[in-house]
């Protein structure tokens, strides 16, 4: 029995009026990759925002690795948690090669040449060896995503959060991106994908988790939420999203 | 009436305000008096950026009491003229036993005021900064002076320079109101002249340096802008 590696019980989280979160229990094991599905405001990204913090939640427990994080805790485990940004947040006055070096130097105290190294390493693995001394501005958004996915790998985390990886990219450069990501899933690395794109759900998640209303109102494996969804509002998602 | 005025010594309005042999008695005076400007106002001007650059952190960062110190601070040395400021500290303050140079009050005074000005300027940059680079710094693991320093700041103070470039060129302007406190500086040591000299050329040459050395600045800042505009940002 593999433990879990992140525990949500019973979380709530709400901005103001308005409740982003209502209770909610996941637990995901180590090394299994779930995605997150759901119509916009369903709160899915609220979800992973809480699992490393850039939200606090305001009621319920997360626990990633063993320790309780969050309300006011001061909590190092949350370098285990990498991140993938929708719109990528690369730091726009460093070479590609400086962001993802940055985080093994400063926070893993690593020398910058063994970050660099490291670094050079991640970024052949996602295709951009040619480019590690361009700027972000001077990529494309496809490739900036890939350099934000290893910019979160040089931690070497035991998680990876993806927040709507390809949601901020051009049709034709979705692929390259799910590709790295499919390639990543392999390997062994817990993965917590929010996403809208159905296929790679399909193909490559563990269990699938459909929210509406902060709420998770089904879960399960692809096939099973795919072909045989039960809860009306899932099929009506399904529907909407993959009728075209 | 007329005949009085016949009667004085006729000057053409070149021996007035451009007289060259004015100008060159006493353009050492004028030399030293824009050494003492050019000193004071690159003191005031650093002392003011290290100064607004903390209290900006304290306003955005501190917890409760600093937080409002700083807010005070700034609000009170936003509104207090130079003038007033530089009169209290170097004629009040030695009532309290604290008595500076005219050279210290000068600094003190400007510093004051301009720690104050930038600190807004640098907020402004700060929070001009989008959040998803806070997150991103943050998302990685980076601690929060790390954040400020590695991804923050170098971000946010090419935001600035405008607007700090500005604040400079002010800086270095208010630098004349030392004058009033016997700072020889450049306008303190042009009215000197003038009276010995019985002739405003030295005013005249004064200004011209301030124009001289300041009108690059501007321009700069121009230039600043222009550049950032095309960056789109």
């Amino acid at each position: 029995m593999t433990r879990p590696i992140i525990e949500m019980r019973n979380v709530v989280k709400s901005f103001g009026l308005f409740k982003a979160l209502q209770g909610i229990d996941l637990r995901v094991k180590e090394g299994e990759i779930v995605v997150i599905i759901g119509p916009s405001g369903s709160g899915k990204s609220t979800l992973i925002r809480c699992i490393n913090q850039l939200e606090e939640h305001n009621g319920g427990e997360i626990i990633v690795d063993g320790a309780e994080v969050g309300r006011g805790r001061k909590s190092t485990v949350l370098t285990e948690v990498g991140m993938v940004f929708q719109s990528f947040n690369l730091f726009p006055h460093m070479t590609v090669l400086r962001n993802v070096a940055l985080g093994p130097v400063r926070v893993r105290g690593l020398s910058w040449a063994a970050a660099e190294e490291r670094a050079q390493r991640l970024l052949a693995r996602v295709g951009l060896e040619d480019h590690v001394v361009k700027y972000p501005a001077q990529l494309s958004g496809g490739q900036q995503q890939r350099v934000g996915i290893a910019r979160a790998l040089a931690m070497e985390p035991k998680v990876l959060l993806f927040d709507e990886p390809t949601s901020a990219l051009d049709p034709e450069m979705v692929g390259e991106v799910l590709d790295v990501m499919q390639q990543l899933a392999k390997t062994g690395v817990t993965m917590v994908v929010v996403t809208h794109e159905m296929g790679f759900a399909r193909k490559v998640a563990d269990r699938v988790v459909f929210m509406d209303g902060g709420r998770i109102v089904e879960e399960g494996r692809p096939d099973e939420i795919f072909n045989a969804p039960r809860d009306p509002r899932l099929r009506s998602f399904l529907q909407a999203v993959l009728s075209h | 009436m007329a005949t009085n005025l016949k009667a004085l010594p006729v000057m053409s309005i070149f021996d007035t305000f451009l007289n060259w042999k004015v100008f060159i008695q006493t353009l050492p005076l004028l030399l030293s008096g824009l050494t003492t400007t050019l000193t004071l106002g690159v003191t005031a001007i650093v002392l003011g950026f290290i100064g607004g650059l903390v209290l900006a952190l304290l306003r955005l960062y501190a917890s409760s009491p600093l937080r409002q110190i700083a807010v005070a601070y700034i609000d009170v040395f936003r509104s207090i003229p130079i003038l007033v400021l530089l009169v209290v500290i170097y004629y009040a303050l030695p009532f309290v036993g604290l008595r500076l140079s005219s050279f210290g009050a000068a600094a003190s005074a400007l510093s004051l005021v301009s720690a104050a000005y930038s600190a807004e300027i640098f907020r402004a940059g700060i929070e001009a900064v989008p959040r998803g680079q806070f997150e991103a710094a943050r998302a990685i693991g980076l601690s929060p002076w790390r954040r400020m320093s590695d991804v923050v700041l170098p971000q946010a103070l090419r935001i600035v320079i405008p607007p700090i470039t500005s604040n400079s060129i002010n800086v270095m302007k208010d630098t004349a109101l030392a004058s009033v406190v016997a700072m020889p500086d450049l306008l303190k040591q042009a009215t000197q002249a003038q009276a010995l000299a019985a002739n405003p050329t030295p005013l005249i040459s004064a200004a011209i340096i301030y124009i001289l050395i300041l009108m690059p600045l501007v321009r700069l800042v121009g230039v600043f802008e222009k550049r950032l505009a095309v960056r789109g940002r």
